[in-house]
């Protein structure tokens, strides 16, 4: 376990706004093993997508580095593809197209045309959006857009698959969906994968480890957990999981207890997805938290 | 029931009319753009009809409807002289070349003066080259701004200043370069064609500038890292990426563009003697007939007519090139 295939390294990051200096991260030590699926979570304005763009070389660090597979991050590229939030599809491109568009630009020395149109309907056969190639993004769902939009990351074959919060936005269904699809795609091509989540069961559900950061300002990894339940996992069977059961109370544990959630400042309230209080105060009542993060279904 | 009837507010009797309408979408659609020309045209009339000029009393739509007839008779009128002219000169030259076959054959051109008709394609011809001069400066020049803010900040200044300068302020430095510079005795266009055409330019290069840098700033940042993750090369990013994304905003300019090009072009005529349509308002203007001003008015309402046709003919455009087909656009 020290192939360190992906090794974030002392990273620190410090956002110069209008004058003021604002550290938003600090000594980020995180290393992954080829074919490893990370979560991150934590509260809003946290960081956590602030790491997730410095891997993806978006932004630069302040201090301390990113080597992936060897070669130190210096800008972006599509060995590090992003699955964003808000599935980032071009609305005037076709569903095709859109994959198209990827996989002409980094397969255009290496695969013929032929061997490129092959590809690109291969990649949408595996997350089931073949029936829809002409279909334009506002034609489809939300689920489909994001399923696309993974397709397209997949496409690229990346050293890492970096996302964002990639089902935050999806009602709880489409979300349990897709977080099947992901598993067994997973499970297939051996990606590694650094996910960004909000919800406390797609952490324990997809991950081999969840890595929980403490809140901001100057964020940093707080503790990380590993999930040693064996795989293919099924959501069904482990619901009842004791493992399971006591995997989820410890990241509860850490989100709300040792990190409680602050007052919710202006910069994290524009963050689209926020850990609303209705669901702590259920949480702390005992309630059965299900699914926390039902809150999308009315989106 | 009877009573009931008569006690219908004229309110409620209007909403049992629009009620009675909605039945049929294209009876609306025409009986209220009907309603609202009818309206003007009273009030036009009503209005001429007490106001007197020294060239006599304002034209109402009568008389301006009987100036439109004329015109289109001077047109074909004129039509006719010049085919008449060119069958005597093929007649003559036919004749020539019987007698001698190797006889030197001018080839003569009609000098008639030049119709309403005439005026209108050369305003349009005219409106039409400053339009693309502007917009291939224009459309260029504003992705490049959006794209690096350092270049906007370095032209930002400058477009600042030059943006309100008024058409006729340039015509007099645009008549002397042209002169300077071109010469028109081997050359593809008239030196008057280049005058206004490049006053058209200058002044509706701005709108399709500015909306050009908003709409290329304004792409989503998503979108943007999307492409910096694929890697994208610079050509294909504005290809694929930019000119897609700004394509409203673009012809949101070139609307404005077109509409400020043609109240500019009517102007620059006027003030250059540049044949057209600003020309023929100034010549009748200098004419003074009692049928000046009903031609006037004809050039005038042909002005509005034509602006409106050229509006929509980008509306229909943008129509076709959006990649939004559900947008509302107006």
């Amino acid at each position: 376990m020290n192939k360190r295939y992906l090794d974030i390294t002392d990273v620190g990051i410090e956002f110069d706004t209008s004058g003021k200096k604002f550290r938003a991260l600090q000594k980020v030590n995180l290393k992954l093993d080829k074919g490893e699926f990370v979560s991150l979570i934590g509260h809003s304005g946290c960081g956590k997508s602030t790491v997730l763009n410095i891997v993806a070389g978006l932004y630069q660090a302040t201090e301390g580095g990113v080597c992936l597979d060897g070669k130190e991050v210096s800008e972006p590229g599509p060995d590090r593809a992003v699955v964003f939030q808000n599935h980032s599809l071009m609305p005037w491109l076709s569903v095709y197209d859109n994959v198209a568009l990827a996989v002409n630009q980094v397969f255009r020395k290496s695969k013929s045309k032929a061997e490129r149109k092959a590809w690109v309907e291969h990649n949408l056969r595996l997350v089931n959006m073949d029936h829809a190639l002409d279909k334009l993004p506002g034609e489809i769902s939300g689920g489909m857009k994001q399923r696309v939009g993974i397709a397209r990351c997949l496409a690229m074959q990346p050293k890492v698959l970096l996302m964002d919060e990639p089902f935050g936005a999806l009602d709880a269904l489409t979300r349990a969906q897709l977080q099947d699809s992901l598993m067994k795609i997973q499970a297939e091509l051996g990606n590694t994968v650094i996910m960004i989540t909000h919800d406390v069961d797609e952490a324990v559900l997809l991950s081999d480890r969840i890595v929980m950061m403490t809140n901001g300002p100057a964020a940093t990894i707080g503790e990380i957990l590993p999930v040693n339940l064996e795989r293919p996992r099924d959501r069904l069977e482990l619901a009842e999981d004791r493992e399971f059961v006591h995997l989820r109370q410890q990241v509860l544990e850490f989100l709300y207890a040792k990190q409680s959630a602050r007052e919710p400042t202006v910069a994290a309230s524009a963050a689209v997805v926020e850990t609303t209080s209705p669901k702590l105060a259920a949480v702390q009542a005992g309630a059965p938290p299900e699914r926390p993060g039902n809150d999308f279904e009315a989106a | 029931m009877r009573n009931e009837a008569l006690r219908i507010t004229p309110h409620e009797r209007l909403e049992q009319l629009v009620e009675a309408l909605r039945g049929g979408n294209w009876l609306k659609a025409l009986v209220f753009p009907m309603l609202g020309i009818l309206a003007f045209l009273m009030v036009w009339h009503l209005c001429a009809s007490r106001i007197d000029t020294s060239l006599g009393q304002f034209p109402g739509p009568v008389q301006v409807w009987e100036q439109v007839q004329n015109l289109g008779a001077e047109h074909v009128r004129e039509r006719e002289k010049a085919a008449a002219f060119y069958e005597r000169l093929r007649e003559r030259n036919a004749k020539k070349l019987a007698a001698d076959p190797n006889a030197v054959i001018k080839d003569r051109q009609y000098t008639g003066k030049p119709t309403f008709a005439d005026q209108i394609i050369t305003s349009l011809l005219t409106v039409a080259a400053g339009f693309l001069i502007a917009n291939l400066i224009a459309i260029p020049l504003g992705i490049v701004c959006g794209l690096s803010s350092g270049i906007y900040k370095a032209l930002n200044p400058v477009i600042q200043v030059l943006k309100p300068v008024s058409p006729l302020a340039w015509l007099p430095l645009v008549t002397m370069v042209v002169s300077a510079t071109y010469s028109s005795d081997d050359s593809l266009f008239d030196k008057s064609f280049l005058n206004s055409a490049i006053t058209v330019a200058l002044c509706c290069l701005w709108p399709t500038l500015i909306n050009t840098i908003v709409g290329v700033t304004n792409i989503d940042r998503d979108l943007v890292n999307v492409s910096r993750v694929m890697a994208l090369s610079p050509m294909v990013h504005v290809r694929k990426i930019v000119i897609p994304a700004a394509i409203p905003m673009i012809f949101t300019g070139l609307r404005l563009s077109l509409a400020t090009g043609w109240m500019v072009l009517i102007a620059a005529e006027m003030l250059a003697q540049n044949p057209g349509l600003g020309k023929f308002v100034w010549d009748e203007f200098q004419n003074g007939s009692s049928s000046s001003l009903g031609r006037i008015m004809v050039a005038v309402l042909a002005i509005g007519l034509i602006g409106f046709m050229l509006d929509k003919l980008m509306l229909t455009l943008q129509k076709r090139v959006s990649w939004d087909k559900t947008a509302l656009l107006r």
